[in-house]
């Protein structure tokens, strides 16, 4: 694990709530992820978890408080360089070739034409996409367009990385793949900022969780400390008392 | 710079992947100028050049109905097929639909006798205002000429109708004018007039020059190509919206346009990219249907297009143009929630904004009240700019007032845009 340093992402007083009423309301928020962090945020649906994400990349603006990445507001058009975004959708052009993505992508991510070159062979052997580096992303499985959006995300080797469920619908081996890819970046120095549903992968990537729900941090710390302080003997019972067992739509 | 050459690389390759936008920007337009410049030459054709096919059901017993049979022979414009003079009106109309006729006349039975006698009367009155008398003289009522019957195919337009009766309204003046000609030199002669001379008095004289009054003093006479092949190389330019207006709403359902958001580039990036990617897409387009018009036309009997003299002042117009439909693409683009609305709203709109303009109506034929609504529409302003240059053979600055209401048109649209990309968190 990287040495944990300075604060990567901090967040004063938030203050956010939708127009329309969805529910998640954030309302005198605070957080601090550290400089290495892998920081998971789990909760059940619309408990926040990705107008969080939103909000620490500057997608949405907040209407109280303020929210630093490495000391500057996120808004600052400069603070786009330090991170990375994986959002949950295929954020990517289907009908480009993962090289034509990473090409383009690349360009609006301030690296130049050998910048590009080089890491885009990089990632593609890393990832597994060597063999289909030229065909549309359209004919791949999910798990291939997975690989292709986080290879998207990490190109210009952000300090930090926003992943929003990153291994959603993918299969055993394309998670694993994923989680161990992402502890290798953590290693480098990368701080990882992680949105799931699935707690093992807390127990497996994260150094430290925050359990949320209705735009509200119920819990906040690594994952033993987290059982021992609540008295619950894994995260699935835990996140159940904490978050209730009522269905969420 | 580079993430410009690189945005322009990307959105070509997504262009030229786009297989349905391509046929949708290149081939509709070539076969809708193709075949509309076909119908209306033809239709201009049938007017001008061929002869309308004419059934005449003669039942007059004197020579005159011969002579007025004669005469629009003479006139020209009609294929003339004589049917016999027992034919009943209902029998006609049937053989009208047998033969394929779109006009047919009957001559009444008193035509010979109430021509005749109206020239006595006419000739009568006119000598006796000379102060000559004339034997002939005879004053009371003159015979109620029954009225030449014309039958007519319902498909027919009534502007071809009323052509088609000014032939005949020529050639029943010609045989009044003829035989109280005749009259009038028999009362003062007593012999009849000399056949040299009665064709002396009804030649024709003065003839009708038609001269198109074009700003370059060329006497190049306007055709339906010129007049179809910029009208529909507009229509084609804005009917990139469904090609373009669509890649924006993928882009924005996709969710790439969120991602562009967290990188540190502006997206007007991307709009300038896609600006100069389809204005080249425009510019193509305005390249290949022009070539058709000078060269493929000729070869399959359309009139060849002429260019107008002010290469550059094209030049400009194209590009405006482009830029306006353009610019109208990506604005349907922004503010549409998914590509079947871009798609649908984008293709009737053009339609819409396409007929009220002059494209798909000429502008002339509309009415007074159409005048303002007209005006709101750019494809109107490119339209007119491309006449000025094509029709009336004008330059650049004459047609300056026409051109400029289109770069209002492009600061408008990209305005709204950009209102509506921020106003939905896109940029």
């Amino acid at each position: 694990m990287a040495e944990v340093k300075s604060p990567a992402i901090e967040i004063t007083h938030l203050g956010f709530h939708y127009a329309e009423n969805s529910g998640v309301y954030f309302d005198d928020f605070n957080l601090r992820i550290m400089e290495g962090e892998r920081f998971g945020l789990f909760g059940p649906n619309g408990a926040g978890k990705s107008t969080l994400l939103s909000l620490m990349t500057g997608l949405l603006n907040a209407q109280q408080g303020t929210v630093h990445l490495y000391g500057q507001p996120v808004q600052h058009k400069s603070v786009r360089k330090l991170f990375g975004y994986v959002p949950q959708d295929f954020s990517l052009y289907e009908e480009l070739s993962p090289r034509e993505n990473l090409h383009f992508f690349g360009a609006w991510a301030g690296l130049n034409q050998a910048e590009i070159i080089k890491r885009t062979d990089e990632l593609l052997g890393v990832l597994g996409l060597k063999d289909v580096v030229n065909k549309p992303v359209k004919t791949f499985s999910g798990g291939m367009k997975r690989r292709v959006n986080l290879a998207i995300g990490v190109l210009h080797k952000p300090a930090i990385l926003f992943l929003d469920e990153p291994t959603v619908g993918v299969d055993i081996q394309t998670r694993h793949a994923v989680i161990e890819y992402l502890k290798e970046l953590n290693q480098q120095g990368m701080t990882l900022v992680y949105t799931s549903h699935q707690l093992t992968e807390a127990e497996d990537l994260c150094t430290r969780i925050a359990l949320m729900d209705y735009g509200k941090l119920l819990a906040c710390d690594n994952t033993n400390q987290l059982l021992q302080t609540h008295k619950e003997s894994d995260l699935e019972s835990l996140f159940l008392k904490l978050t209730g067992k009522a269905y969420r739509n | 710079m580079f993430k410009l050459w690189a945005t322009i690389r990307k959105d070509s390759l997504l262009l030229i992947r786009d297989k349905v936008g391509l046929i949708l920007m290149f081939v509709m337009p070539i076969a809708l100028v193709l075949v509309i410049t076909s119908i209306q030459n033809s239709t201009f054709e049938l007017v001008n050049e061929n002869k309308i096919p004419l059934l005449v059901c003669n039942k007059d017993a004197g020579k005159t109905g011969e002579e007025f049979i004669a005469t629009l022979k003479q006139i020209g414009m009609f294929e003339i097929t004589q049917v016999s003079n027992s034919l009943s009106t209902e029998a006609l109309n049937t053989t009208m639909h047998e033969k394929d006729a779109l006009v047919a006349i009957v001559i009444p039975t008193n035509f010979s006798a109430a021509i005749n006698e109206k020239s006595t009367e006419v000739s009568s009155k006119a000598l006796q205002e000379f102060g000559l008398t004339s034997d002939s003289l005879k004053r009371g009522e003159t015979k109620k000429i029954n009225s030449i019957i014309c039958m007519y195919n319902p498909v027919l337009q009534h502007s071809f109708l009323q052509s088609i009766n000014g032939g005949l309204s020529s050639a029943i003046q010609i045989i009044e004018g003829k035989n109280l000609v005749q009259h009038m030199y028999v009362t003062l002669n007593e012999k009849p007039m000399p056949e040299t001379l009665q064709m002396e008095i009804l030649k024709k004289n003065i003839s009708i020059e038609e001269i198109p009054a074009a700003k370059d003093g060329s006497k190049s006479i306007p055709n339906a190509t010129q007049h179809n092949v910029p009208a529909w190389t507009i229509f084609a330019m804005f009917f990139i919206v469904i090609s373009l207006g669509g890649s924006v709403v993928k882009e924005k359902l996709s969710g790439s346009y969120i991602r562009l958001k967290t990188l540190p580039t502006n997206y007007f990036v991307g709009l300038l990219s896609k600006q100069i990617t389809f204005l080249i897409v425009t510019l193509s387009q305005v390249f290949v249907i022009f070539s058709l018009g000078i060269w493929l036309f000729p070869y399959i009997s359309l009139p060849k297009l002429n260019l107008p003299a002010d290469l550059i002042g094209l030049l400009i117009v194209s590009l405006l143009c482009g830029w306006c439909a353009i610019s109208y693409a990506i604005c349907v683009g922004t503010f549409a929630q998914t590509q079947e609305q871009a798609n649908g709203f984008g293709a009737v709109s053009i339609v819409i904004l396409a007929a009220i303009s002059g494209i798909l109506v000429p502008s002339f034929a509309m009415p007074q009240s159409f005048a303002v609504i007209m005006k709101c529409s750019p494809l109107y302003w490119c339209l007119e700019s491309y006449y000025g240059l094509f029709l009336e053979r004008g330059s650049l600055t004459d047609i300056l007032e026409n051109a400029l209401p289109i770069v209002g048109f492009i600061i408008i649209i990209q305005g709204i845009t950009i209102v509506g990309l921020k106003k939905k968190n896109l940029i």
